[in-house]
């Protein structure tokens, strides 16, 4: 795994993230903290929605990991359709790279990204809510198996779609209403039952909620249950990539 | 010893469409071979199959020796696959896209790989464009960063389709110096063209392919004796007698030709044209032509 190959292969996909940061970390950063402004604005003097804990302040780990999730999709995602469709793809199918060495680099360069977002975000919105961070490696572990996770799934995405608008109905469908429905904006303890159990059924809830312990040392279930429930998801969507990665699908015709 | 290529039955369908049908192939070591056919004919799903792009339905292939699925990493090590279609990856300069590419092939970066890099940049007639994006780069140049790519783990096996497409005719020559350069320095070149009188002047064994079939594989001379004749042509003064005008053949121009099945059938001929009287203006003898043979090869199969 860490041979010369793969360690390129991580390079390039690091530099091509970082070669247009500012469309690929400033934006993202720029969104979330926009986000931040106009919800923490709109809904100020609400319930607190944990103990101790403001609306404004609350908001701030649920968006910094909203904006990992999607960096990290999008970094392997729109690297891998990029390099079908113009068909560069051929540099990494041609040299002796095993299916491992492209899970890794493509995993590892998205986290990469997710972490500079996810940094981003928070070192911004610390400036305008004052968060605690309670549980650091609480917050660390999660942060990698979200933005690994999301970046496993861009991999899947990249691979299955053959143009953009597929790739798009992929973000749309799947990932945004995964996010959107994970508790970023809201405690699920201040949702109807049914909705509630609807939550409970998303992985991506776990992520946000687990990471929210990190900060505030309360979330709305136990933080064993969250990474119990990320790592498994984590792991069968690791499962799935590496297997399409092996049997070269869409790759290798 | 190995054989460079070993093909062996291989067999490839893209839906009812047999792109491949029972192809075999063997290439010694320090062969300069030619893969030739028209258009849709399989060379590139064949190259493709080689370099492990295309999963054949059946039949194997070895790269020195190597099965290019199971033992795919030796294989792809020895193995370097010009592209037929210009394809570069706009994030980054020549420079770049060389050194990530041998890093693929696992050569750490050294002394050795830069004096490589420079090395091939300056034989492709890079040099200048060495620190450009690829983005701003022709057509012909973008193609000549695709041969560095395909040498810069220095394979012993060089394929090349198609390469001299869309290249102008003074670095085609610079090219085929290169590449003949390699051949002699002890590198097998697979190569692919459209411009026939380069595989008849490159390759020393030629296989000819049609709809996925190999339907010639021969060497250079064998097949441009067997299929294709040297000809006597000359302009003359005065008229042919019965029997040379029956073996004659009228041509373009004023030229009439005369078929030779050997080059010793020059002297009696141009002794019976002095005997009965023509005066011989013009002569020359042209050799047999690939593009003749190509055209009987496809014809009759
Ligand atoms: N990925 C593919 N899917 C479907 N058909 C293909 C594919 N690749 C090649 N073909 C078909 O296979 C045949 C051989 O193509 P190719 O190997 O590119 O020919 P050549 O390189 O000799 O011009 C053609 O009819 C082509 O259309
Ligand atoms: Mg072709």
């Amino acid at each position: 795994m860490a041979g010369i190959g793969f360690r390129t292969l991580l390079y390039k996909e690091v530099l091509r993230f970082w070669k247009v940061a500012f469309q690929t970390i400033a934006a993202p950063v720029l969104t979330a903290v926009l986000y931040l402004l106009i919800f923490a604005q709109a809904l100020r003097g609400t319930t607190e929605p944990f103990p101790g804990v403001s609306y404004a302040q609350f908001l701030v780990p649920g968006l910094a990991m909203m904006s990992m999730l999607q960096n990290a999709f999008a970094n392997s995602s729109s690297s891998l359709i990029q390099s079908k469709i113009t068909g560069n793809i051929l540099f990494i199918l041609l040299p002796p790279l095993s299916h491992w060495d492209l899970y890794w680099a493509y995993l590892l360069a998205s986290v990469a990204r997710a972490i500079a977002v996810g940094a981003g975000v928070f070192l911004v919105a610390v400036l305008m809510a004052d968060v605690p961070v309670r549980h650091p490696l609480w917050g660390l572990a999660f942060a990698l198996i979200g933005s690994g996770m999301l970046g496993a799934m861009g991999i899947i995405a990249g691979l299955w779609a053959d143009k953009f608008d597929q790739m798009a109905a992929f973000q749309n469908f799947i990932i945004m209403p995964l996010t959107f429905l994970s508790g970023v904006f809201y405690s699920i303890q201040g949702l109807p039952p049914v909705w509630q159990a609807v939550s409970h059924l998303n992985p991506f809830f776990y992520v946000i909620d687990g990471f929210r312990f990190g900060f505030f040392g309360q979330a709305d279930v136990s933080p064993w249950l969250s990474l119990a429930v990320a790592s498994t998801a984590f792991l069968a969507v690791s499962l799935v990539t590496v297997g399409l990665l092996k049997s070269g699908y869409k790759l290798r015709h | 010893m190995t054989s460079a290529v070993s093909i062996r039955g291989v067999e490839k369908r893209f839906g009812s469409l047999r792109a491949l049908d029972q192809v075999s192939l063997e290439i010694e070591q320090g062969e300069f071979f030619a893969l030739l056919g028209p258009n849709g004919a399989g060379k590139t799903t064949l190259i493709s199959a080689l370099g492990g792009l295309v999963r054949p339905d059946a039949g194997q292939l070895a790269v020195m020796g190597h099965d290019v699925a199971a033992d795919y990493r030796l294989a792809r090590a020895r193995l370097g696959i010009v592209p037929q279609e210009i394809v570069f990856d706009p994030f980054f300069s020549v420079r770049e896209t060389l050194f990530i590419q041998a890093g693929y092939f696992g050569i750490p970066r050294s002394a050795a790989l830069t004096a490589w890099v420079d090395e091939l940049l300056h034989k492709l007639a890079l040099t200048v464009k060495a620190d450009n994006n690829m983005r701003q780069l022709s057509g012909g140049m973008k193609r000549r960063v695709l041969v560095a790519q395909a040498l810069v783990h220095r394979p012993p096996v060089i394929v090349l389709d198609e390469p001299t497409a869309g290249v102008d005719v003074e670095l085609r020559q610079t090219l085929w110096a290169f590449v003949r350069e390699l051949n002699q320095a002890g590198h097998t070149i697979l190569l692919t063209t459209h411009y026939l009188e380069e595989a008849q002047q490159l390759c020393q064994r030629i296989a000819m392919l049609k709809q996925g079939r190999v339907v010639a594989l021969e060497r250079t001379e064998d097949l441009l004796s067997a299929f294709s004749d040297r000809v006597l042509r000359v302009k003359i003064e005065g008229s042919l007698k019965a029997d040379l005008a029956a073996r004659a053949r009228p041509a373009d121009d004023g030229w009439i030709e005369f078929v030779l099945h050997d080059l010793a059938e020059v002297e009696p001929l141009l002794a019976s044209l002095r005997s009965t009287g023509v005066a011989v203006r013009r002569m020359e003898v042209t050799e047999p032509d690939l593009e003749e043979v190509f055209l009987h090869v496809m014809e009759t199969h």
